[in-house]
């Protein structure tokens, strides 16, 4: 019995452990995203607040680097929109295992992201499950934050385009669409997004073709 | 860049954060739903590549960026770590353009 106990406290500090190192890695997203958005012509407020309040980066990132591309505020929306919508499906999946009061939950929504729906539900004990939600959300949005001024700092202070800084949202995209094609179904989304914003580049505002590649997700209806 | 879009999509994320979790529980959407869901990372991100490497005043644009952009897919492909091909991608466009290889 104890035994069992101290191996559950075991399993649980390297759980945590990992949570805390998994959110010092999405850190250095932030600071990509702190440098883009001055870049963009974000102040630093600015960008230290969406960072606290989207929370979300995929969608931080497509909204600044549409700006940056000489966007209007409506197409950037857009864009960030549909990538936010995503959260909402994290929410259902985690809408089980987080079964507290309407207060925690509101509070748990603003961490409800890729990384603490992921590690939640990778875990098969319940308690673990919560555990790794919290601790990933917390440890992501402390470090993100930190992350996101650490760049806008740093991006204020220098000539952008001479570091090349430009290429880190799109070098950032690359990493991240990675895990998403693994599945076919991934990979046809993504072809098509790509072919369709390309296609629509030269006759679209900026911005606009980034909401055509959702068409791409239409591969999604057919039963694999 | 603008408070307005900054104001706006907080609240546009924290409705769909907050939606899932607290409106709709634990109900079941479709599975067509869910799978076009699924999807939007990989359709958006892989324009987002397209529209931030090629994009310029007038329509597709080859430069510098292109160049730091295949040095940062060739690494991610090989698997390496994301601040090196965060880091990368821009070391690599940075060279280009002082080389004049590209505007």
């Amino acid at each position: 019995m104890t035994e069992t106990l101290s191996n559950t406290n075991e399993n649980e500090r390297s759980l945590v452990m990992s949570c805390a190192v998994l959110g010092a890695a999405v850190g250095v997203f932030g600071i990509a995203f702190g440098v883009g958005s001055v870049a963009a012509g974000g102040s630093i407020a600015m960008t230290c607040v969406m960072s606290l309040l989207v929370f979300t980066g995929a969608s931080q990132f497509s909204a600044v680097s549409v700006i940056a591309s000489g966007g209007s505020t409506a197409a950037a929306l857009g864009g960030a929109s549909l990538l936010a919508a995503r959260n909402g499906v994290y929410g259902l999946a985690m809408s089980r295992t987080l079964q507290g009061s309407v207060f925690s939950r509101l509070v748990a929504a603003q961490i409800t992201i890729d990384e603490s729906t992921a590690m939640s539900t990778a875990q098969t004990h319940p308690r673990a499950a919560r555990t790794a939600f919290w601790w990933t959300g917390v440890s992501v949005y402390v470090f993100w934050n930190l992350g996101t001024l650490i760049g806008a700092l740093a991006g204020s202070a220098i000539d952008p385009e001479q570091f090349g800084l430009d290429a880190a949202f799109p070098a950032g995209f690359v990493a991240m669409v990675i895990p998403h094609l693994r599945h076919q179904n991934g990979r046809r989304a993504a072809a098509i997004g790509a072919v369709a914003c390309a296609l629509t580049i030269p006759f679209l505002p900026p911005g606009v073709p980034i909401l055509c590649a959702a068409v791409g997700v239409l591969v999604g209806v057919k039963r694999p | 860049m603008s408070w307005t879009l900054v104001l706006a999509l907080s609240a546009i994320a924290y409705f769909f954060k907050a939606t899932g979790l607290v409106v709709v529980g634990g109900r079941h959407l479709p599975g067509a739903v869910n799978r076009c869901l699924d999807l939007i990372p990989a359709a958006l991100v892989s324009a987002l590549i397209v529209n931030s490497t090629l994009g310029g005043d007038d329509g597709i644009v080859f430069d510098a960026r292109a160049i730091g952009v295949a040095a940062a897919m060739l690494l991610a492909a090989k698997r390496a770590p994301l601040v090196v091909v965060i880091m990368a991608g821009a070391a690599v466009t940075a060279l280009a353009r002082a080389a004049g290889l590209a505007a």
